[in-house]
């Protein structure tokens, strides 16, 4: 991401690899290298990359070993194809 | 892509499912309010993964699916105009008004421009000083504050020739709607994490209150929706109604305050009707006095007083008991034989957020078999 310097703070945003102009005018905390989201060429957030992980790691927890196990059977089937 | 792949994970979805499986133990019906995630839970076929106990409706949160059709044949007829480029997003264009729509405008020769950011619309007026540049307003909160931005340029620049036709609503409004409505019968929301991103969730906490209806702020990708769920379910099994939120990567208390302030700049709340539902007060946005310049209801105030544009809405159409989560898209007698994607009865069939449109391309085929899938349910 680099941020150029006028009213509407516009911004190169890779989306996946695909580079597009974004006003990061409504999030003035962002920075280059951060996560947005983005909303009709707009940031609205930045986005929480602790909250993220947390939630991921919140519901891999809840379902403990098993998920692990199921992930194994998974990449197990995917090696098969 | 980073934060969308990790969220679509099967194994995850899949643990999800089993635990609110596990904690339900009696009937529920819950509503997503956002077509984003209507879209979500039909394309990845996240209803066929929850209990027989659960049953998700779909809500009103496509803003092409309410704009009442009286608006649309003010934006056909501005779209007509010689001088006017008339910009909308693209799924707008194939909503249907009383004589055809905004693609049979373009293709009668009137200058209709698709865009993706009201930016787009903004470097048109700054590329065609000629010409009027008007703009379909179409959208809920997380929408608003591009416009409102647009128009502050828009002044800042100096520009005489944009200007906005405004279809904006709100989600609130709708969602007190249904809960008042003697038909209701949903007792648990999924509110739309986007909308809440931008205005925060404390105005849904005295919703939750008053209506002592549990809330779970929900964002859009499988595992988020499959986790709103649950912390739903949760709710409703133990008898709590309050909001919580699980989209906290995006979501804070009070939303994003910068963002607020340029809606609140630039609109102001007005009542609004809304397609297949009627008029609810203080439901959606207006440009205030001081922007009027950029009012296209201002600005070409004697064109639609000629046009008489009111109308209303095909009685075939039953988008009016969809958007309410009364009947669901597949029930509906019209649902892919009168009704297409190529001749629509309604917005909600063509809208890349509609209900109805959802089910024509994920579940066309399969529509006899969910039919009958719920007709064995209730028995």
């Amino acid at each position: 991401m680099t941020i150029q310097d006028d009213p509407l703070r516009t911004a190169t945003v890779s989306f996946g690899g695909i580079a597009k102009e974004v006003s990061l005018a409504l999030v003035p905390e962002a920075t280059v290298g951060d996560y947005v989201i983005v909303h009709v060429g707009f940031a609205i957030s930045k986005l929480d990359e602790e909250a993220a992980r947390r939630t991921l790691e919140l519901i891999a927890e809840l379902n403990g070993r098993g998920v692990r196990g199921k992930r194994q059977e998974a990449r197990d089937k995917g090696e098969g194809k | 892509m980073k934060y969308v792949d990790e969220y679509r994970d099967r194994v995850l979805a899949a643990a999800l499912a089993e635990r609110i499986r596990a904690t339900v133990t009696r009937p529920w019906t819950i509503m997503e309010l956002c077509g984003g995630q209507t879209h979500a839970i039909v394309r990845f076929g996240l209803d066929e993964l929850l209990p027989a106990e659960l049953t998700l409706v779909h809500g009103p949160g496509c803003p092409v699916c309410v704009t009442p059709v009286a608006l649309i044949e003010q934006a056909i007829v501005l779209a007509s105009l010689p001088h006017v480029i008339f910009c909308s997003f693209g799924d707008m264009l194939r909503v249907p008004g009383l004589r055809g729509d905004l693609f049979g405008v373009k293709a009668t020769g009137g200058d209709v421009r698709i865009i993706y950011s009201p930016l787009d619309a903004l470097a048109l007026a700054r590329a065609n000083p000629d010409r009027e540049v008007v703009c379909f307003a179409v959208g809920f909160e997380t929408t608003a504050p591009a416009w409102a931005m647009a128009v502050k340029q828009a002044k800042a620049l100096g520009l005489t020739n944009f200007s906005l036709l405004v279809a904006h609503v709100l989600v609130p409004p709708a969602m007190e709607a249904i809960l008042s409505s003697p038909h209701n019968r949903v007792q648990g929301f999924l509110a739309a994490g986007h909308v809440c991103t931008v205005m925060g969730y404390e105005e849904y906490e005295d919703l939750a209150r008053r209506y002592r209806v549990p809330i779970v702020v929900t964002g859009f990708e499988p595992i988020d929706i499959l986790e709103g769920v649950a912390m739903l379910v949760r709710q409703l099994e133990d008898g709590r109604s309050v909001v919580e939120n699980q989209y906290t990567r995006s979501v804070r208390r009070e939303g994003n305050l910068d963002a607020q302030a340029v809606v609140g700049e630039v609109f102001e709340h007005a009542p609004r009707t809304w397609r297949g539902i009627g008029e609810i007060p203080r439901s959606g946005l207006q440009i205030r006095p001081a922007y009027a310049d950029f009012d296209a209801t201002v600005r070409f105030r004697d064109v639609l007083a000629q046009s008489g544009s009111v109308g209303e809405e095909d009685p075939e159409c039953q988008s009016g008991l969809v958007l309410q989560g009364l009947l669901k898209p597949p029930d509906c007698p019209a649902f892919a034989t009168r009704c297409m994607p190529e001749r629509p009865l309604g917005a909600p069939m063509v809208s890349s957020e509609g209900a109805c449109a959802a089910y024509y391309r994920y579940r066309r085929d399969a529509g006899q078999g969910v039919k009958e899938a719920r007709g064995a349910r209730q028995t």
